[in-house]
């Protein structure tokens, strides 16, 4: 993984410094609170409803197992005890102490970390697929373009000042698993007809309050362009997106008023000026970037794929969760390991100071001291040796994050929603533990098979449900918390918004709801299609009428 | 005129307080100062402005109360604040 060099090293400590300094202005009043506000978020620092929050950085999701503890430092010095992995790969702590992040932000520097434009209007966390540099499905590592595209992007001087917040991600892979069709910049690795590796670029996706399905502008964009391209692209916006409305200031709402190929035409006259000036990548800078990702010292004989088969085969409760908590490694010998942030009745994307030191240890010894943060709210040990597997099964399930529901019922993207955040309207986190709890028999979870819930606490959509397979709203009506359901949504590379599926249900329904939902698909499926692809065939309406029947 | 109290964050640690009888700033919404009128509510305000320019406290507002033996939140939001997040604590996390 990428190692700060003397440039990095300095920045994040003159960072820290500087943010010490503002700290104790404004505690001392020489920075009133409208002053600071901006200065804060800048370095990741939200007050929320019951303390202040910081958001660490976790670029690409990917970090070591030094870092993880770190984390888990932080998490028992300066909060309660744990913290909150996000749907942008980055990491929350709910309870902290203004006069505590100071010292928070040089024990993150302390190994190369920081939350350095993790909010506010400028470029934020690129993120990448949690299974990149080790999924057998990919194309390239993205990280490699994750990792230029964050150097090009911290404290640009040009983009600090952005009409409103900037998400870029990117794929490897043919199948998305980093969401690019929903961000305001998506890159899609792939080849071209001659066999070179290169970009196509999706602009103006994204979900909160008017969710698009991001157009691609360009359909093949050589690594070489890559930062002049996407310069190109902030320049237009940061021109013309608008700043009169904070609710139309992304660049979603541009791309959408000016039409793709019209803002496509207004990028390639941008570049047309600095394709060829000092952003150009060259391949010597590719390839010093490219050996921070070098795979790690395989090393997996033969037998040990023999070996795995047959312990599945010995052991039932670890072959049920190699069927859902595994993906399938480049290497041979070697298996990606989801470890599941999700309990029965858990508080999705949660982890203890216990467990994150307890995941870097187990990094350490089966995963080459590596560990990924997905999306999806859950970690992934990247390299693991089939041979290995069933130890560190074992490990996981006495932390309780070996709960085979990968993809399942109960792995429920949920926000923080309205018991912690300030935006929010109403709950998700215990609407998430209900239908945990109602879903709890695992058996039954793997007869129902695929299925993607997402709740969102407000119309900022962080728990991404326009996105989800069931995509759960909560709303405020008269004081009341009630919650809109909508089904269909996908994030991967057919990314679809979810269709609403009729009026919003009380919070004692919601968890009937999603259960009806679910029975109706099992009724109505055929020859082993998955939730998406009952839905597609036969639309919203057996679920509506189910869900709204009159008795 | 429905009962109201002030409340904020403090400005150190972001702990929700509320302005109590005796003008300090306490974390219990039980002690807070109660608001009948129109001239109480803008002495709330005034105490919370107060409060800001000391550096004690940011982001004071209004909030309606139960007018009961002591005051209670109303809504949802306001008793979470009060009372902390409502979720079930299956880890031992969160209050």
């Amino acid at each position: 993984m990428y190692r700060y060099d003397a440039y990095d090293e300095t920045l994040v400590r003159e960072r820290a410094a500087q943010y010490r300094d503002q700290v104790r202005r404004r505690l001392d009043g020489e920075l009133t609170e409208e002053e600071f506000r901006p200065l804060r978020l800048m370095n990741g620092l939200y007050l929320q409803l019951h303390a202040y929050m910081l958001r660490v950085a976790i670029p690409y999701g990917t970090v070591s197992s030094a870092q993880l503890r770190q984390l888990a430092h932080i998490a028992r010095r300066y909060d309660r005890g744990y913290g909150h992995f996000t749907t942008r790969q980055n990491i929350q702590y709910n309870w902290l102490r203004l006069v505590d992040t100071p010292d928070l932000l040089d024990d993150l520097a302390a190994v190369e970390m920081h939350a350095i434009q993790t909010s506010g209007n400028c470029i934020r966390n690129v993120t990448a697929d949690q299974f990149a540099g080790a999924a057998a499905d990919e194309i390239e590592d993205p990280r490699v373009y994750a990792e230029i595209i964050r150097q090009w992007s911290t404290l640009h001087p040009e983009f600090s000042f952005l009409p409103r917040k900037f998400k870029i991600a990117v794929t490897g892979s043919p199948n998305d698993r980093a969401a690019v069709r929903v961000h305001d910049i998506g890159l899609r690795m792939h080849r071209d007809h001659d066999g070179e590796v290169g970009f196509e670029v999706i602009v103006g996706g994204g979900l909160g309050r008017t969710p698009i399905i991001g157009p691609t502008i360009r359909d093949f964009l050589p690594k070489r362009d890559l930062l002049s391209y996407l310069e190109a692209i902030l320049r237009v916006y940061n021109q013309l997106g608008r700043r009169d409305n904070i609710y139309k200031a992304r660049i979603k709402i541009l791309v959408a008023s000016v039409g793709a190929e019209e803002f496509a035409r207004l990028v390639e006259a941008e570049w047309a000026e600095i394709k060829d000036g000092s952003l150009v990548l060259p391949a010597d800078e590719i390839a010093r970037i490219e050996a921070f990702f070098a795979p790690p010292p395989f090393d997996a004989p033969d037998s040990d794929a023999a070996d795995f088969a047959a312990r599945r085969g010995d052991d039932p409760a670890f072959d049920v969760w190699a069927d859902t908590n595994l993906f399938d490694h480049q290497q041979a010998g070697y298996a990606i390991v989801n470890l599941s942030l999700k309990p029965i009745g858990g508080i999705p994307g949660d982890a203890t100071e216990a467990q994150m030191d307890a995941v870097a240890d187990l990094a350490d010894r089966y995963s080459f001291g590596e560990i990924r943060v997905s999306h999806e709210q859950n970690l992934v040990l990247p390299h693991v040796r089939k041979a290995d597997l069933h130890d560190l099964w074992r490990a996981l399930d006495g932390l309780g994050l070996a709960t085979p529901n990968i993809g399942l019922v109960s792995d429920i993207i949920a926000c923080p929603g309205l018991d912690y955040c300030n935006l929010a309207n109403a709950r998700s986190i215990p609407v998430a533990q209900q239908i945990s709890n109602r879903f709890a028999d695992l058996d039954r979870q793997h007869q129902v098979g695929e299925l993607k819930i997402k709740i969102s606490g407000c119309i900022n959509a962080c728990g991404h449900h326009h996105v989800g397979h069931i995509g759960i709203l909560g709303v405020d009506k008269k004081g009341e918390e009630f919650y809109q359901i909508t089904l269909g949504g996908t994030a991967d590379e057919n990314a679809t918004l979810g269709k609403i599926v009729g009026p919003a249900f009380a919070a004692d329904k919601v968890t009937d709801a999603v259960e009806t939902i679910v029975e109706t698909y099992v009724d109505l499926r055929r020859n082993g299609e998955k939730f998406l692809d009952t839905y597609r065939r036969l639309g919203v309406d057996p679920f509506k009428e189910k869900l709204y029947a009159t008795h | 005129m429905s009962a109201q109290i002030l409340t904020a964050n403090r400005l150190d640690d972001g702990v929700v307080v509320y302005l109590a009888d005796d003008g300090t700033w306490a974390e219990r919404f039980e002690v807070a100062r109660v608001a009948r009128d129109a001239d109480a509510s803008a002495d709330l305000l005034l105490a919370g402005e107060a409060g800001e320019r000391a550096c004690r406290i940011i982001g004071a507002y209004l909030m309606k109360v139960a007018d009961n033996e002591t005051p209670q939140p109303l809504g949802t939001r306001e008793t979470i604040r009060g009372k902390g997040p409502s979720i079930l604590t299956e880890l031992g996390i969160g209050i």
